[in-house]
């Protein structure tokens, strides 16, 4: 299709996998985790890894906010919607994630909880004006792009005393939890895991910077690569990583310079700050109990924080035991390794969090990737 | 008797502010009143004159074919055209592309009290003209009111006939390996012109949905080339769907060329703005063909010169694929298979 062609031009992309294939070499193994969901939306979408050599492998991380979302998080949701009576406001691609009991925030609208997809948190603080004799409640999710636009509502909401706004925060941090990966033990200690390096993400770097990932360049030296979310920006990355490894290299390199600088946006950082404090410890779907890694909302906005309004206490519900999604994202195994993918676990019946959207790695490649699993490939007949 | 039977109401209705009533579904005289002041006055033709429950019909030569689709389309009026058009086109359409030529439609509204009759007659009219445009009569009708709440303003239901021609087999099974693969026009049209209404997205050129009535479209295709194996509407769940279900139906896989898929710039745009796959998004006036390779120019042509059809282009072949998938080279030159739509991220667009 013939859109935002400078950046997906056929002859560029072959011209970044000739290069990458010419300067990995060979005999020695590339594998880079490209941590963010919109660069595995964008890998498994134009076929990315068709264009490189067979030594150059990307795993795809945790980066889909949807998908590390954890079930409990979403019971608290449904409860609220089902029990609470309030208008619930979610992202319409948190609708259909997974919870307990085979429920899922469209299954509860069903049952007729009055649950309603929003595009922005702005949205939700409207239904809130426009129905002032109800509870709406915001569930909030992402990583730190989404997390601005969050802050800024509900500070608006106290200030102009929409007293019947509140938002449930599940919003994560994008450092703590590459931490995580790096951390554990497989990659660090025993070396199974040879990551050797990450492609960071474009948004979420616009609002930190690229300082945050000097810190684990230099603790794990793994380079890192800022890339945005065109398919040839992340050949581009591919390519500088190749170079930093085969250098010595672990540097944070900003192939997104057209957004991304060193400080980030500090405008936003500051507001997140003023609405929001760390928590002591979040769960992720698929990565467990990750320390510092997500955010709540402070005491000065209690009365917008849908936790301590409605008292919510967190259950945590473990995922299906034979689901791999943690191995998965440290890249110890691949998606086809994991017997329920593709027979009970499919996009309509994630069992996992891995599939439950398409940013993440089972579904993108269940979704655009299934048909390399085939021994062979059949013939494709020619194009007239 | 002789003359024009005594209307059984005093006031006529008033489509400036009047509304409507439980009793205009009531089957008394105020539904009486509605048919004739409204539905009878727009699509007016010797069936629905009769004023009976059913239409009689001459038996035309040829084998019948017969199509349903309900319309709950949000928002009711939408760029490019409205839930009365539309639901004259979407079946149409679902005639036509069984190969017939439609003849007769019929319409099942089900309104909720309270709903402007204004905006209802604004939507006879329009399926009037439609209906009018297309040369298919609404010969027979049938009209139900809920309760304030239980609907949303309007739905409607469209029953098409028509005739297909001897000679002329389509089968969505008949699709074969190394039969070419077209669309007639750009991709998306009709789902983004609802969304961006929807969302109220502002645009610099507006978004027209494509709903359109293509039966005119298939009778050239069919005459010049009578050897179409396939024609499919691609609605919801878009082009990417429409190519699975073939494929299934088919026992073949497919392979697309991503750069030849037509797509207009602004709803490429308006698709990365709302996270949609245009491959996934729904078309109202659009048609997939597929025909034997030999037959591939022909029909190429055959689209090109009808005004339809103009933007048509041959977006890739059918392939022996035991596992059915379609697949596509992308624009970067990687492979991705195109799936089936999962979920449903777009309700009510038709
Ligand atoms: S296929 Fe499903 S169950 Fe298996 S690892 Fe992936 S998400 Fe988990």
């Amino acid at each position: 299709m013939k859109y935002v062609d400078e950046f997906r031009d056929r002859e560029l992309g072959r011209g970044l996998a000739a290069a990458i294939a010419r300067e990995a070499v060979p005999g020695r193994r590339y594998q880079f985790m490209e941590f963010c969901g919109g660069h595995t939306h964008a890998i498994s979408r134009y076929g990315v890894a068709d264009l490189l050599p067979a030594n150059v492998r990307m795993i795809h991380g945790p980066g889909c906010p949807v998908c590390v979302l954890p079930i409990g998080r979403i019971d608290l949701a449904i409860g609220l919607a089902l029990e609470r009576n309030v208008i619930l406001c979610s992202y319409g691609d948190t609708m259909r994630v997974p919870a307990s009991n085979g429920r899922s925030l469209l299954r509860a609208k069903a049952e007729g909880g009055d649950i309603r997809m929003v595009y922005s948190a702005a949205d939700a603080l409207r239904i809130a004006r426009e129905n002032p004799a109800r509870e709406v409640v915001f569930l909030a999710i992402g990583f730190e792009t989404t997390t601005p636009p969050t802050a800024l509502v509900i500070r608006e909401a106290q200030a102009t005393g929409v007293g019947n706004f509140s938002v449930l925060s599940n919003h994560v941090l994008t450092p703590a939890a590459i931490v995580n990966i790096l951390q554990s033990p497989e990659v660090r200690t025993l070396g199974t895991v040879p990551l050797d390096g990450f492609v960071g993400p474009a948004h979420v770097s616009s609002i930190i910077g690229t300082r945050p990932y000097e810190f684990f360049a230099e603790e794990f030296r793994k380079p890192v690569v800022i890339a945005g979310f065109e398919p040839l920006d992340v050949m581009q990355a591919i390519l500088m990583l190749v170079r930093q490894v085969n250098e010595g290299r672990a540097e944070v390199e900003n192939q997104f310079h057209r957004v991304v600088d060193r400080a980030g946006n500090q405008k936003a950082q500051a507001l997140v700050a003023e609405v929001f404090e760390l928590r002591r410890e979040f769960e992720w779907r698929g990565l467990g109990t990750v320390p510092y890694s997500a955010l709540a909302i402070r005491a000065t906005f209690a009365a917008h924080d849908a936790e301590r309004r409605f008292e919510l206490q967190y259950q945590p519900v473990p995922d299906n035991k034979a689901c791999d999604c943690g191995a998965i994202l440290r890249g110890l195994k691949r998606p086809t390794d994991c017997r329920l993918f593709g027979g009970a676990c499919t996009p309509e019946t994630p069992m996992g969090s891995c599939m439950v959207s398409s940013e993440g790695a089972c579904a993108a490649h269940y979704s655009y990737g299934r048909f390399r699993d085939r021994p062979q490939a059949p013939l494709a007949a020619e194009m007239a | 008797m002789s003359g024009e039977p005594r209307p059984l109401y005093q006031r006529p209705l008033d489509f400036k502010r009047g509304r409507v009533e439980l009793a205009h579904g009531a089957g008394g005289r105020a539904t009486a009143q509605l048919v004739e002041e409204l539905f009878l006055a727009a699509f007016d033709n010797p069936w629905l004159r009769t004023q009976n429950d059913a239409a009689a019909m001459p038996r035309p030569a040829g084998r019948l074919v017969m199509a349903t689709d309900s319309h709950v389309v949000s928002p009711l009026f939408f760029p490019g055209g409205d839930i009365g058009s539309l639901s004259v086109h979407g079946t149409i359409n679902d005639v036509a592309m069984a190969g017939g030529r439609p003849l007769y439609l019929a319409a099942g509204f089900i309104l909720e009290e309270g709903f402007p009759l204004a905006e209802l007659r604004r939507i006879v009219l329009s399926m009037a003209a439609a209906a009018k445009a297309a040369g298919v009569p609404i010969v027979t009708g049938d009209t139900k009111v809920v309760e304030q709440g239980k609907g949303d303003g309007v739905y409607i239901t469209t029953t098409g006939v028509g005739v297909v021609p001897d000679g002329i087999v389509l089968d969505g099974s008949a699709a074969r390996e190394g039969d070419a693969i077209f669309v007639s026009g750009s991709i998306g049209d009709h789902g983004v012109a609802i969304m961006s209404k929807r969302e109220n997205l502002e645009f610099d050129t507006e978004i027209l949905s494509d709903s359109a009535a293509l039966h005119g479209l298939v009778e050239t295709l069919l005459s010049a080339c009578p050897r179409i194996r396939v024609l499919r509407d691609p609605t919801r769940g878009g082009l990417a769907t429409t190519l699975n279900e073939i494929a299934r139906q088919s026992g073949v896989g497919m392979m697309l060329e991503e750069s030849a898929i037509p797509l207009k710039p602004a709803v490429a745009a308006a698709c990365e703005l709302l996270g949609l796959d245009p491959l996934y998004v729904a078309n109202e006036g659009k048609l997939i063909a597929i025909v034997p390779a030999e037959d591939a120019a022909l029909l190429h042509a055959t689209l090109l010169a009808h005004p339809q059809g103009r933007d048509a282009a041959l977006i890739g072949r059918v392939t022996r694929d035991p596992d059915h998938f379609v697949q596509m080279t992308t624009t970067l030159g990687g492979r991705r298979v195109v799936d089936w739509l999962t979920g449903d991220q777009l309700p009510r667009i038709c």
